[in-house]
């Protein structure tokens, strides 16, 4: 007899008593009807706002780096803050969709398919600051170890810079790879649905997907091993990132405990953009029953976890710097909390470490709007923490001489602006002609998972003494 | 060539119905051509008496291939072609190889694998396979069965197979080979 697994404990993972028919209807239709006025509103200031960072890119261009107020003692600014602020945010889908798959976390079905949608759009916006950086952008396959005629002359492989190169392709390829296959079956369903000019584009898209048994079967195989593969690799990518840091000889940079830490604090971002998202997109396309209460309070407990390993790598950063007895450690902590920038040290503390400790509510983890501003909050202080780690690290020089301050010109915070544009762009793109939620495997877990599920073959639950439940065959 | 095929079909409205269906189709021995589901059904391959995917075979030999090529060209270019320097470092310095070792295996291991998912389940951009019926993406579970070459009592075994088995409905369709 089929035993549906029913959880005193757990709650519901899909709420309103969902058949498979309606959840195709209920997660399909945002990308069948025509847009509505606030998405409509939304694209146009994306559109805007990517607009205004193409024009600043441009000039960056044209004019060259002078046009950002880097210096001789403060060589990464806003470029490389922002490059490490959307790597960081990128990691919270392959995190969902890889590692808590491996550890057989249903809840994440709920939230994977948008969740990796985002990492993508994230590293596309991350991606672009390196680039831009190198000043000559069409001398960017410089980077790249391929037989030339400059010698033949090779890249660094012993250059952290050179391992990001590596790290950060691979892994917006492998999400790539990844969230596309998972989304080929959902593809298929709109293909099915759709009539015209829409059916032909699904049907391109769709891949001629039929959904056979033995396809469903290697599908699964793949997506466990690509999975397997995922989880070193969102692990390696932060931490590879940190090297750029941690490998060099900059008091407040070479700390051995940056990788975890910085492996830490992309996940405690990266949630919080999902959550950002998500509160916004179950609104909007009315999706309240797939993404629960129960997902946002999963979610704010990883926050509030990896907010605190955050906190505790910030105080042990402070305990080794004085506990090293090197002068210039110490200089450089004594200097990030009270120095000239010392308002970003406390925006950091303020928003990293004391405000995820409000999730210990259960109360607080549960509201909705108190997770919305919360989460910007976050995003806010993880912004700091690399302006901090950056900026103020470069700012003392050895020689006194030396020393600086850093403010960015309008080109620069106009291509920060400029990510969101693009980053928004896609997104709303993404929503408008994909299902955010994957359906397939939302119908997997809904008899597991359910709340009071009704198709054929439900389960009736009596709740007598010995909590036995018992099979009902429903009409045909 | 174009050929076509004769299919009957029975459309069930759950997966439970469906696994008991394949179960009475294996003891009666029917040919089964192939069972679509909208998801995949935990434990239908074992039912159909499918042997396990091969996939990660193919993945372990791709991410071996990563591993050798990164290892390889990074060790001849400091080692053979242009030896450098870097910092008082050996030439050939194993540990700062490894990052680049390890995304390298993670990307060939992947593509190899994606790639090969696709090319045997016979899937690609724009590819057009036979749809029986446009609801087995939403919410039915097909069980189809190839039908040339039978004869009418064969055909109407079938059938009543399908009648025994609680099918919601029973279609034929032709399809190209």
């Amino acid at each position: 007899m089929h035993h549906t697994v029913i959880s005193p404990i757990r709650e519901p993972l899909v709420e309103g008593a969902k058949t498979y028919h309606q959840i195709t209807e209920d997660i399909c239709s945002p990308a069948e009807r025509a847009p509505n006025l606030l998405w409509i509103v939304g694209f146009v200031l994306s559109l805007i706002t990517l607009g205004f960072g193409l024009a600043c890119i441009f000039i960056t261009i044209w004019w060259g780096i002078g046009t950002w107020n880097l210096n001789r003692t403060i060589g990464w600014g806003y470029d490389i803050t922002n490059f490490v602020w959307w790597i960081g945010i990128g990691h919270a889908g392959t995190l969902i969709s890889a590692i808590l798959l491996l550890f057989r976390q249903k809840w994440r079905t709920g939230v994977n398919r948008a969740a990796e949608a985002m990492t993508i759009f994230a590293v596309m916006c991350a991606g672009l600051f390196p680039i831009i950086h190198m000043g000559r952008v069409w001398l960017a396959m410089f980077i790249l170890p391929y037989p030339n005629t400059r010698g033949p002359l090779w890249v660094n492989f012993n250059s952290p810079l050179l391992w990001d190169v590596f790290a950060i392709s691979t892994y917006f390829t492998v999400s790539l790879l990844f969230w596309y296959t998972g989304l080929v079956p959902d593809l298929a369903t709109l293909r099915d649905r759709a009539t015209g000019l829409r059916k032909k584009i699904y049907s391109f898209v769709a891949f001629g997907w039929t959904g056979s048994a033995k396809h469903w079967q290697r599908w699964e195989s793949l997506s466990l091993v690509l999975a397997g593969l995922a989880t070193p690799l969102v692990l390696s990518v932060h931490t590879i990132v940190s090297f750029d840091f941690a490998t060099s000889v900059i008091p407040g940079w070479h700390t051995t405990i940056f990788p975890p830490y910085f492996v830490a604090g992309a996940i405690f971002s990266g949630f919080a953009m999902v959550l950002t998202l998500m509160i916004v997109t179950r609104k909007l396309f009315n999706l309240q029953e797939y993404i629960t209460l129960a997902h946002v309070e999963s979610m704010n407990k990883i926050i509030l976890l990896t907010g605190s390993i955050v906190g505790v790598a910030y105080l042990t950063e402070l305990f080794i710097a004085w506990y090293s007895g090197y002068v210039y450690e110490q200089f450089a902590f004594y200097n990030r909390a009270l120095g000239p920038y010392w308002w970003a040290y406390f925006g950091m503390m303020a928003c990293n470490v004391l405000s995820p400790q409000f999730f210990w509510s259960k109360k607080l983890r549960r509201s909705v709007v108190f997770t919305f501003w919360l989460s910007i909050f976050i995003n806010i202080g993880m912004w700091f923490e690399r302006f901090v780690i950056i900026v103020i690290s470069l700012h003392r020089d050895y020689l006194p001489s030396s020393w600086s301050y850093y403010s960015p010109t309008w080109v620069e915070i106009g291509i920060y602006i400029g990510t969101f544009g693009l980053f928004f762009t896609l997104f709303l793109i993404f929503a408008r002609v994909a299902p955010v939620i994957a359906i397939a495997e939302i119908k997997h877990i809904l008899k597991t998972a359910g709340d009071q599920y009704t198709g054929p073959n439900a389960t009736v639950h009596h709740h007598d003494d010995h909590g036995q439940s018992e099979s009902v065959e429903a009409n045909h | 060539m174009k050929t076509e095929k004769e299919v009957l079909f029975g459309l069930y409205n759950d997966e439970v119905d469906l696994m008991k269906a394949i179960k009475v189709a294996k003891d009666d021995h029917l040919e089964i051509m192939d069972v679509y589901t909208p998801f995949p059904v935990h434990g239908l391959d074992d039912v159909m008496g499918l042997s396990e995917s091969r996939l990660h075979i193919a993945g372990f030999i791709f991410g071996a291939l990563g591993t050798l090529t990164a290892l390889g060209v990074m060790s001849w270019v400091f080692t053979r072609d242009w030896p450098i320097i870097f910092g008082g470092k050996p030439y050939f310095s194993l540990p700062a190889f490894i990052p680049i070792t390890f995304e390298l295996t993670v990307l060939f291991a992947s593509i190899g694998m994606v790639v090969t998912f696709y090319t045997i389940c016979g899937l690609g951009p724009g590819v057009v396979n036979p749809i029986l019926d446009t609801r087995i993406t939403d919410d039915k579970f097909c069980l189809a069965f190839e039908t040339d070459g039978l004869n009418t009592s064969e055909v109407d075994n079938l059938k009543r197979f399908f009648n025994t088995t609680a099918a919601a409905e029973v279609h034929t369709k032709s399809i190209s080979n």
